[in-house]
């Protein structure tokens, strides 16, 4: 009777001393070693009988059952049911050509640029090979490209990225390429972040709308958790500290850490530019919490309004707050529209983060003869400066072209200064005011009008009927085709 | 002197406020502070009694539990503010502010703190924990070696002082195959635009024809189960993240690659348990070994998800037979495990004529189909075409779950466009394949045979090695004392006496102290006479201190 109800000796004081405080102990010892086991994946309980079962089977001559991945492995491998990649995987398998295939779907979701290829493949044509043949002493040598080099980028090739991204951002901020490390493009650049900054289960605020591949950057390995700061068309999508405050108490609540907030500006999809004064409250918030800003500046060479693009980098050299918690991630792939050549860099003030990074480009380096041709392009000033002054008259001519033809047919857009997309409001077209009536609009473009727009809510946005179409690799003549299709969707939807 | 002052309080007088962390124990005891200190002594004399007794150590308990968590997490950083805050010096900025900021009440907490913040910016933003062990990590001797080299390298006519590098298994035998292909065909709207991250279709045809081509065309690669990544450290880390979860293990023979540990515990939070084979078996893999290290690792509750092997070994540089392979799939099979071959160095085989190489890939292919999804084969474009800088790695894999996995994840490494390109104009002639594998064979083996003659030459053996780029001497001759210290005195001579950097065995896990790996490929056919003066200096210098 003891062992069973052993409070009850204690009560009755038959129990004293022994009894009264180890029980309890143990019991809730075991309380917690058996929350602890329960918690990792929920089938490994039962898991081992059930192999040392097979073995039995197989002993007895069977085939035996299936070997199983990661449990972790298991939600990457599935496809993805977010309309964003869905979207991109339907024009893969019929996609417009204005002679072969003029009934195939038109690529509005995928932010690339084909507006300067005419000025990058002359320069191509010209320096390719000897850029990547070339050593140092400008003599041939093999070993200069073929073996091993630093993981984080060679020296050369982050003086030159240092230089140039200081020339896009207007000359304001120049960079020590010592705090630099290269990345093989934006995504890496991105996740290494998040794995240097926050542990598993460790939390970002990141504002809404944001752009969609986020998710699998940062979810898919790191294990850190995106916390949506719901911003409003009313504000023009544009962050305030009072909903990051907002958000971040409501995180803490639920217990979980916030390691840091992540931004993009110009910001995917909405194209605003984040002012001056926006960016100091965010540094200064973040400050006050004592957690790291991450600024993806990713757009900022695609820069067309005569708003001002500033750099996280500007604010933290002012010297008002502790720089080591801004981080920066810059890449070519949009500024000079070669995302085949997945060039990224991480920049960042924190000494630990930049050596953490550059051991860890052990798995995400640049391939060094690419190396070399970024060198002799980026250090190319004269192609650059002139490059880049095209790049921007060409992304403003289209943006007024498509946002032109949106607005004859009544369709307003988010007012925008950067990236090469805009931010369209189509809640003229929904049937319902909702998320569903999004998704159906989506499913409508996608198959009767056989355009690919990235709905919002791909993008985390909280306000039906908003999508991001991406402008600049489209050719003149496509937009009109464009705005056609949009213009019967909606008379067929009428009628 | 405030803050003296604030602590004097604090432990003088048990006020309800500063003593409100014991409250659970204290409140329910007597006033005496005796009590409250020694809460077990109330029970002792029998005075406390039942709720001293029950709650005292369940509160205890509880909060080391808490605090052990809390501390695990992340380090506090922002634990010490509130200690801080009493000592502020900025009391005319909180009520100037007050005015300012009657919006919201949220905002008024908010920028009281940031008055404190001029005073906390010294306190820095701390990175993750993963992210601090990381930065711990990788000082081994293998990467201080690394570094020596970097800052000294070896040159026959700019610094015949410097020190030569055999640490680093990079082929520099075959490298000229680049400059022969001078028409490479890189045009810009190829390179530019976004591809594939997991590799183009026609890189992948030549991918798996080259590894055909080095087991002898016996086997097929089938180009859909290739994935192409940025190197082969990437292709690792992506296989084992999508067989393992964090906290489980996988077995690996050693001595092994001293690259695995950062590929498979990294990011991954995989563990990596050690199955050493001996001499004495000639450092044969033991299926018995594995068995035995396989129940013990399931005693201690640890998962064991598969098992990695290179293939030529790295460092021995020996082959796996046949009967090996079947024996390890076998055990496989048995325990309901993964493998993953690591077979790098496939096409760098210098053996003789009779010294094949098997690829896991030709046993998997007689099983059955439930039977080939363990088997999962890490190949380096780069190391095998002496092009290590290109970065191009790959998974074979017959697991579609796993391809589909990793091909989701290569964005996250991406192999880029131009190295596809040029890759793929490189090694697309049929001709060219044929020949370079041939090329190199021979190359690798003239220059092995001279490297490992010169050492007999110096009474020092090497276990018989048919592949990859380097061999595995016994150096226990030469250690002053037969542990993992005179291990790494041996290497720090050689390091500084002969200016050569090598790879100790511990780096490899190797449980006999006295191996070392030498890459062999670095050099040239003078540089092997200049290595072995410098071993030959080094042996001297050891066998007059012995």
């Amino acid at each position: 009777m003891r062992l069973i109800v052993p409070l009850r000796g204690v009560i009755q004081g038959r129990g004293g001393l022994f009894v009264g405080s180890l029980i309890p102990c143990c019991l809730f010892y075991f309380l917690q070693l058996y929350l602890k086991r329960r918690r990792p994946p929920p089938s490994d309980p039962t898991e081992l009988p059930r192999t040392s079962s097979r073995t039995n089977l197989f002993s007895r001559g069977n085939s035996i059952g299936r070997v199983r991945v990661s449990s972790r492995a298991v939600p990457v491998a599935k496809p993805s049911d977010s309309p964003y990649y869905i979207g991109l995987e339907r024009v893969k398998t019929d996609p417009y050509d204005r002679i072969k295939n003029t009934d195939g779907i038109i690529q509005l979701g995928l932010a690339e640029s084909t507006l300067c290829f005419d000025l990058l493949q002359r320069w191509m044509s010209e320096n390719l090979m000897e850029s990547m043949m070339q050593s140092d002493d400008g003599e041939f040598n093999i070993s200069s490209i073929a073996m091993y080099k630093p993981f984080e980028g060679l020296l050369e090739l982050r003086v030159a990225f240092a230089d140039f991204m200081s020339r896009i951002m207007g000359g304001n901020v120049s960079f020590d390429p010592s705090n630099m490390v290269i990345t093989a493009g934006g995504t890496p650049a991105i996740e290494v972040l998040a794995f240097c900054l926050a542990d598993h289960g460790n939390a970002f605020l990141i504002p809404t709308p944001y752009y969609p591949g986020f998710d699998r950057d940062i979810k898919f390995r790191t294990g850190v958790e995106l916390i949506p700061v719901h911003c409003r068309s009313s504000d023009n999508f544009t962050v305030t500290v009072s909903a990051l405050e907002q958000a971040l108490n409501q995180a803490r609540k639920r217990g979980s850490k916030v390691s840091g907030i992540l931004f993009s500006n110009p910001s995917n999809p909405v194209g605003n530019i984040l002012p001056r004064e926006t960016l100091q409250d965010i540094l200064r918030f973040a400050q006050e919490k004592n957690i790291h800003v991450i600024s993806d500046e990713i757009f900022a060479g695609s820069v067309y309004g005569d708003k001002e693009f500033v750099s996280m980098a500007e604010i933290a050299g002012l010297g008002e707050v502790d720089k080591s918690r801004v981080h920066i991630i810059y890449g070519l792939s949009k500024d000079l529209s070669i995302p085949g050549f997945r060039a990224g860099v991480i920049y960042s003030f924190h000494e630990d983060v930049v050596n953490a990074a550059k051991k860890l480009m052990r798995f995400s380096s640049v391939p060094v003869p690419v190396q070399r041709i970024l060198i002799s392009l980026l250090s190319d000033v004269r192609f650059i400066e002139e490059y880049m002054t095209a790049h921007r008259q060409r992304i403003r001519d289209k943006h007024i072209r498509f946002v032109e033809g949106l607005k004859q047919l009544g369709i307003p857009c988010a007012e925008s200064g950067g990236g090469l997309y805009c931010w369209v409001d189509m809640s003229s077209l929904l049937t319902s005011y909702s998320e569903k009536g999004e998704l159906d609009l989506f499913e409508k473009l996608l198959t009767v009008a056989k355009i690919n727009a990235t709905p919002g809510t791909a993008c985390y946005c909280i306000e039906p009927g908003w999508f991001r179409c991406c402008f600049t690799a489209l050719a003149d003549e496509d937009i009109p085709v464009i705005m056609e299709r949009i213009r019967q969707l909606r008379e067929s939807s009428r009628s | 002197m405030t803050r003296t002052g604030i602590y004097r309080s604090r432990s003088g007088t048990p006020d309800s406020k500063t003593s409100a962390g014991n409250d659970g124990g204290g409140g329910g005891g007597g006033t005496t502070v005796m009590r409250v200190i020694v809460p077990l002594q109330g029970v002792v004399q029998g005075r406390g009694g039942l709720v001293l007794g029950s709650v005292i150590p369940c509160a205890f308990f509880y909060f080391l539990q808490f605090y052990l968590k809390r501390n695990r997490r992340d380090e506090p950083v922002s634990e010490s503010d509130p200690a801080n805050q009493n000592s502020g010096s900025y009391p005319e900025n909180s009520d100037s502010s007050s005015p300012t900021q009657s919006e919201l009440n949220g905002l008024s907490r908010s920028l009281s703190r940031v008055i404190i913040s001029p005073r906390n910016s010294g306190a820095h933003v701390s990175v993750s924990g993963r992210a601090n062990s990381i930065l711990k990590g990788g000082d081994s001797p293998y990467h201080v070696g690394l570094k020596r080299v970097e800052e000294d390298p070896y040159d026959e006519l700019g610094n015949p002082d410097g020190i030569i590098e055999l640490g680093l298994a990079q082929n520099k035998l075959s490298s000229d195959w680049v400059s022969v292909q001078n028409s490479i065909g890189l045009s810009l709207s190829v390179i530019a635009s976004y591809e594939p991250s997991d590799g183009l279709m026609e890189l992948k045809m030549v991918v798996a024809k080259l590894m055909s081509e080095a087991t002898k065309n016996v086997v097929s690669f089938d180009p859909s189960q290739l994935v192409l990544t940025s190197g082969a450290a990437s292709a690792i880390e992506i296989l084992s993240f999508c067989l393992a979860d964090p906290g489980n293990a996988f077995l690996v023979p050693t001595p092994c690659s001293p690259g695995f540990d950062l590929d498979v515990k990294w990011r991954n939070g995989v563990e990596i348990i050690h199955v050493p084979c001996r001499s004495s078996d000639n450092f044969n893999i033991s299926v018995t070994a594995l068995d035995r290290t396989f129940s013990q690792a399931k005693k201690r509750g640890v998962r064991i998800r598969g098992i990695i092997i290179s293939n030529p070994s790295n460092p021995m540089g020996s082959l796996l037979s046949r009967e090996n392979l079947y024996a390890l799939l076998d055990f496989a099979r048995e325990k309901n495990i993964h493998i993953i071959s690591n077979e790098i160095f496939a096409c760098s085989i210098h053996g003789d004529e009779e010294a094949e190489f098997v690829s896991i890939a030709e046993i998997a292919d007689t099983e059955e189909n439930l039977d080939k999804e363990r088997v999962h084969i890490v190949y380096d474009l780069s190391k095998d075409l002496s092009f290590p800088g290109l970065r191009a790695g790959a998974i074979y894999s017959f697991n579609e779950n796993v391809l589909a996995a990793s091909r989701k994840l290569t964005t996250l490494s991406p192999l880029s466009s131009p190295s596809q390109h040029l890759l793929m104009s490189a090694i697309s002639k049929p001709e060219f394949i044929q020949t370079y594998v041939k090329t190199n064979r021979q190359r690798l083996q003239r220059i092995y045979s001279e490297f490992v003659k010169g050492l007999k030459g110096l009474g020092i053996e090497c276990t018989r090695s048919n592949g990859g780029l380097f061999c595995w001497a016994d150096m226990r001759g030469l250690i002053s004392s037969y542990s993992e210290k005179g291990e790494i005195e041996l290497w720090n001579k050689f390091l500084n006496i002969g200016k050569i950097n090598v790879t100790p065995g511990s780096c490899c896990h190797c449980i006999e102290p006295g191996w070392f790996r030498f890459c062999f490929s670095n050099l040239s056919e003078n540089d092997v006479l200049v290595v072995m003066n410098r071993i030959r200096k080094v042996c001297i210098t050891c066998k007059s201190q012995n």
